[in-house]
């Protein structure tokens, strides 16, 4: 349905190198900047068409940043986003507005709160209608047909289509949600912890959504999420980030089994898992995320991490493929055998 | 066991709202032991905090505690005493003494115009007849207990100077300032990262372990209830479905939601893109509650029209309690 000849699975669709978003510290009457907050300070990554790539960490990581970057809702500080759509790359981050309109249908947005995302006012025909609308689709009966079927993808029921938000539950309107990003065949969707606010057992109707929607339709999904059991089950690579930069990309498989950098390991080791006794092997980092407008010197997580050693305080670590599809940002990665997750049998 | 140091009866709590009456609690039952944690678990709109609240009296209007009894054994010793039948003077000298609670926003709990000394000072100077000096020595010891970091610096804090994490920390302290020994913690870390949860969950756990605190965790997570709790009980629109100890009700849940919630949950160990078993439909809204068992609806193991009939009662089963025709009790 989505990707125009010759455009295969697999192929990179988005290629992001080192992005950088830097915020301006104002202070005192003059409003002098005084300083920087380096949200996202040289990231870089690739999503290959038809696939989910993860983004994770904490509060403060800059995965929302990254999003935000890439579908210019931010204009970045630095860096590239080449997008490559119908046999065509283009640089997003250096794009004119104007010219980005054209390439924003292929990229949508999945939001995480289903409760602020919808316009009250509207009903959900015009509210999953509207992108037809604004994009040049201004015939009625040929909108509701697209609108129909849309409803049909997401499984809503057609006799929703005259009713207003309110009405609905929080996993409706994520459907509503994610019916209106599909509504102009988007190749790529960039979903923001779209599941968090639910309850449990509607989070799993919308993550199973969302896997069959992707095998569906051939698209590529970039989930930001900071739930790494959620991302077990979507995703088929990792990124993760802390304090504005990339500290490990993996298959997520492997990354789970394996986590080659230190902060990965204590994320998992974090993660709560439905099974009584199971915390008390738990890694407890100490002290607290860094400060983005002030990071530490070398290695930004090193006051927290058990594995340090003087040259991290010091050395910055670069992201290196250590072995095929594992990128790690550690000086010790090739030496340190980390603790990850057993999988279920 | 020893005997609970409180007991929940028959708890009832409706909101008066001008569209209806809301059973928000609805006959809730449990008890909780010195030194143990009582798991409350349920999802949004199963009355696991208005549950909280009921027991200390704290509802907001249009809610009332409508019935039930919370027998409390106090401080002082002696046989236990029916709180829900105190008055609105004598239930002052309960909420901080004897029950402390600790909200999910620590943001939206504190003050933002005093410091957090002034604001854990209120409490030591109100229920425990401390001096200002004094009130603050202990304010700061309150701080070292919990985790602050430099607790001397930081007591002269406002709340929005302080993370998530060591914000949280201080409601625990303010919590604990009048030496109680029953703690409802609402969700205590919801509003937190993983790393900043893991933190905390120890810090109770610790706690737990030197003051022989009862704990009463409310929370949506079942990750967190298989790491903090002793027991549990699932609730879902206003009742207590299903309690027991918690390994039991890991390894064998009774009631069809126990089971299909368990179910649904991702883990860090499933296998990648993997689809996870569903509860059908959604949590009906309060208003519409359905008739019979309220989950008869979504209910993958119903058994017929009964459970659209008759509010199934508590039955014990070997491990607990639960409300569910299947284990008998039917009319």
């Amino acid at each position: 349905m989505s990707g125009a000849a010759g455009e295969k699975r697999g192929e990179t669709i988005l290629e992001v190198r080192d992005l950088r978003k830097h915020f301006p510290i104002r202070r005192g009457l003059l409003r002098r900047v005084v300083g920087q907050v380096k949200a996202v300070d040289g990231v870089s990554f690739t999503i290959r068409r038809g696939e989910t790539l993860a983004l994770v960490g904490e509060s403060g990581c800059g995965k929302t940043t990254v999003s935000r970057c890439i579908l210019r809702a931010l204009a970045p500080s630095g860096g590239a986003i080449n997008f490559t759509v119908g046999g065509r790359t283009a640089d997003l981050a250096t794009m004119r507005r104007r010219d980005l309109r054209r390439l924003r249908r292929h990229m949508q947005m999945v939001f995480q709160d289903p409760y602020s995302s919808l316009n009250p006012r509207m009903v959900v025909g015009e509210i999953i209608g509207e992108p037809l609308l604004i994009n040049g689709m201004t015939n009625r009966a040929e909108r509701r047909k697209r609108v129909t079927e849309l409803m049909e993808l997401v499984q809503l029921p057609a006799a929703y289509f005259n009713r207003f938000p309110h009405a609905f539950s929080g996993g409706q309107r994520q459907r509503i949600g994610i019916a209106r990003a599909l509504a102009l065949n988007p190749e790529l969707i960039v979903a923001d912890e779209p599941v968090s606010a639910l309850d449990v057992s509607v989070q799993a109707q919308i993550l199973n959504l969302m896997l069959d929607l992707q095998d569906r339709l051939g698209l590529t999904y970039l989930f930001v999420a900071h739930d790494l059991s959620v991302v077990k089950h979507v995703s088929d690579r990792v990124a993760v980030m802390y304090v504005g930069r990339m500290v490990e990309i993996g298959e997520t498989e492997a990354l789970f089994a394996r986590p080659r950098h230190p902060y990965t390991e204590a994320l998992l080791s974090a993660a709560p898992t439905p099974v009584p006794g199971a915390a008390s092997t738990r890694i407890v980092l100490e002290r607290e995320i860094a400060d983005p407008a002030n990071p530490p010197p070398g290695c930004a997580f090193h006051p927290r991490c058990r594995y340090a050693i003087d040259a991290c305080r010091v050395q910055t670590p670069v992201l290196e493929e250590i072995e095929p599809g594992s990128f790690v940002s550690c000086l010790r990665a090739r030496e340190l055998s980390l603790r990850g997750v057993a999988e279920e049998a | 066991m020893a005997e609970p140091i409180l007991k929940v009866r028959n708890l009832q709590t409706r909101f008066f709202g001008t569209e209806g009456i809301v059973r928000a609690v609805d006959g809730v039952d449990f008890d909780v032991f010195e030194g143990r944690t009582l798991g409350v678990v349920g999802e949004s709109g199963c009355g696991k905090s208005v549950t909280a609240r009921s027991i200390l009296r704290i509802v907001d209007r249009p809610g009332r505690v409508v019935g039930g009894e919370v027998w409390l054994k106090r401080a002082g010793g002696g046989p236990a005493v029916d709180i829900a039948k105190f008055t609105e003077a004598q239930m002052r000298d309960i909420r901080g003494p004897e029950i402390a609670l600790v909200f999910q926003e620590p943001m939206a709990s504190f003050s933002q115009h005093y410091t957090i000394g002034n604001q854990i000072v209120e409490g030591i100077r109100l229920h425990m007849g401390l001096d200002a000096p004094a009130a603050r020595k202990r304010a700061i010891e309150l701080l070292d207990m919990v985790g602050v970091p430099q607790p001397a610096r930081r007591v002269d804090d406002y709340p929005f100077q302080l993370s998530g994490g060591l914000r949280q920390r201080v409601m625990i302290a303010m919590a604990l300032a009048c030496d109680p020994r029953i703690l409802i913690a609402d969700e205590p870390t919801t509003a937190l990262d993983v790393t900043t949860q893991a933190q905390i969950l120890d810090l109770l756990r610790s706690l737990q372990a030197e003051r022989g605190l009862a704990i009463i965790l409310i929370t949506h997570d079942m990750g967190v209830i298989a790491e903090m709790a002793h027991d549990v009980s699932v609730m879902y629109l206003g009742r207590a479905v299903e309690s027991g100890p918690v390994a039991e009700m890991f390894a064998r849940p009774q009631h069809p939601y126990t089971r299909a919630l368990l179910r649904s949950i991702p883990t860090v160990m499933a296998k990648p893109r993997t689809r996870l078993p569903t509860i059908a439909g959604s949590i009906p809204h309060p208003f519409n509650r359905p008739a019979g068992c309220a989950y008869n609806p979504r209910c993958a193991e119903i058994m017929g029209e009964i459970c659209g009939q008759a509010e199934p009662p508590q039955v014990d089963t070997p491990q607990g309690h639960v409300r569910c025709f299947l284990h008998g009790g039917a009319p």
